[in-house]
């Protein structure tokens, strides 16, 4: 029988997959997909998958990401697989691979935290456990989970 | 080893380090009871950068460094310093560290001594920041414990007061965490402690909870307790009534062992009545006094040769 595709195929793009299953909103927020985009972006949510059972899809046209930006997908998709499109083509595929530390790429929840305020450092997190998630702030020791990150 | 390192966290320091800063600190001892001083230190220079206030760790920070032989600088108000005129901190830190030998700073933001350690091409000793961590303040918390109970491993610790908020207390039980000791947490719901101090602490088991001290109190080896700050409180009823379950009084007191102890980092208010102060078990002016040579222990093994 032929596989039919939920989402049709980009051009150029991105396209980012097996993000587990009702993530796939929370990735497009930390990419900063609001109400004023001006690319396309598709989502397709509780997607059957013969690896996990079910997962969430993003195919975002003419867009690629930068570091940080896959870093903050890592966090919340560890095992998230990117396709980089051009042409139709798949010219990069990996997965994104969760840092030892993040640099710059959040904002400490600690509002008493030093990196909160105008000192000339970025933000810089340690990772305590993949499983669950929990990362700590290297100046003010604070730990978080994911619900405070992404809250 | 502590040689040139930076001392921002309990968790910078080691167990070999902390027995032997225990048994150099000893020795220090002997040497203010004596009445003398060294010149361990001649000609280094110690900055102290207290941007909130401070009354014992400052004065045995500088007196320390004095009976090492060694000099002090620092700023006597930072509302008149350039930090007014909107310097960060880590210029200010660059500057200081261009100055003297080592720097002690306390600041009221978490993570600025840590902060301070990446700036600076001395070391840098955290004397507090915000409600994060108070490492000397830990390290002779333990110096206390060992020396007035004989040893630290197999005591009953009973911490009460604000552990939600008190510095001192979070660093202290991941310090006490690594001894074999029983930990009893006796708090106010709003005050108890934080679920990021648990996160660094491995073995949970022998941490308690309780809400009232009576239950614990007989079997307790130490008493640890710490201030209950008013402004944490928005009913002022509510203050008032935890205020009198956790204060300690002679009728506490004598329900307790006769070689139990009893800390407080200070300062006070009511949370000990005065007439504890002369039973046995009132530790906490020694505990006070014992800052002088656990510090000067620090700073030489810090500095010195």
């Amino acid at each position: 029988m032929e596989k039919t595709l939920r989402i049709s195929k980009i051009r150029d793009g991105t396209v980012i997959d097996h993000v587990p299953s009702g993530k796939g909103i929370r990735v497009i927020g930390v990419l900063g997909v609001h109400e004023d985009v001006n690319y396309t972006v598709s989502v397709a949510i509780h997607v059957p998958s013969n690896k996990m059972g079910f997962k969430d899809v993003i195919k975002i046209e003419n867009r690629f990401l930068d570091r940080n930006e896959l870093d903050m997908i890592s966090l919340i998709a560890p095992n998230a697989t990117i396709s980089i499109i051009k042409n139709y083509e798949i010219s990069e595929k990996f997965q994104v691979d969760l840092p030892s530390r993040l640099v710059g790429v959040i904002k400490c929840k600690n509002q008493n935290c030093i990196t909160n305020t105008h000192e000339p450092v970025e933000s810089e997190f340690e990772i305590v456990s993949k499983h669950p998630l929990v990362i700590r702030c290297v100046y003010c020791e604070r730990t978080m989970g994911e619900k405070d990150i992404f809250s | 080893m502590l040689k040139n390192k930076s001392v921002v966290s309990i968790e910078d320091v080691d167990s070999d380090d902390l027995n032997d800063l225990f048994d150099l600190a000893d020795s220090m001892l002997k040497t203010i009871e004596k009445g003398g001083s060294t010149d361990l230190l001649k000609s280094k220079i110690m900055a102290t950068l207290f941007y909130e206030p401070s009354t014992r760790t400052r004065l045995s920070f500088e007196s320390a460094m004095h009976r090492l032989g060694g000099s002090v600088i620092t700023v006597s108000d930072v509302k008149t310093s350039s930090v007014a005129k909107g310097e960060t901190l880590a210029d200010t830190i660059r500057m200081a560290s261009s100055y003297s030998d080592i720097i002690v700073i306390r600041h009221p933001l978490e993570g600025a001594a840590r902060l301070a350690s990446k700036f600076a091409n001395k070391p840098v000793i955290n004397a507090g920041d915000g409600s994060g961590q108070h490492p000397t303040q830990t390290i002779l918390d333990l110096y206390t414990i060992k020396k007035e109970t004989g040893s630290i491993d197999g005591k009953v610790i009973t911490m009460v007061g604000d552990l939600r908020y008190g510095r001192t207390i979070h660093s202290l039980i991941i310090a006490l965490s690594k001894y074999d000791v029983r930990i009893n947490l006796v708090s106010p719901q709003i005050l108890k402690l934080p679920d990021y101090v648990y996160t660094k602490i491995g073995d949970r088991s022998r941490i308690k909870e309780y809400d009232d001290l009576s239950s614990v109190i007989a079997d307790t080896d130490v008493l640890y307790v710490t201030r209950i700050q008013k402004e944490r409180f928005t009913d002022q009823n509510e203050y008032q009534s935890v205020i009198g379950s956790y204060s300690v009084d002679k009728e506490l007191v004598s329900k307790m062992k006769q070689k139990s102890i009893i800390m407080h980092p200070l300062p006070r208010v009511d949370e000990i009545r005065p007439e504890v102060d002369e039973l046995p078990q009132a530790k906490y002016f020694k505990q006070a006094y014992y800052g002088v040579p656990v510090r000067m222990a620090l700073i030489y093994r810090i500095l010195g040769e």
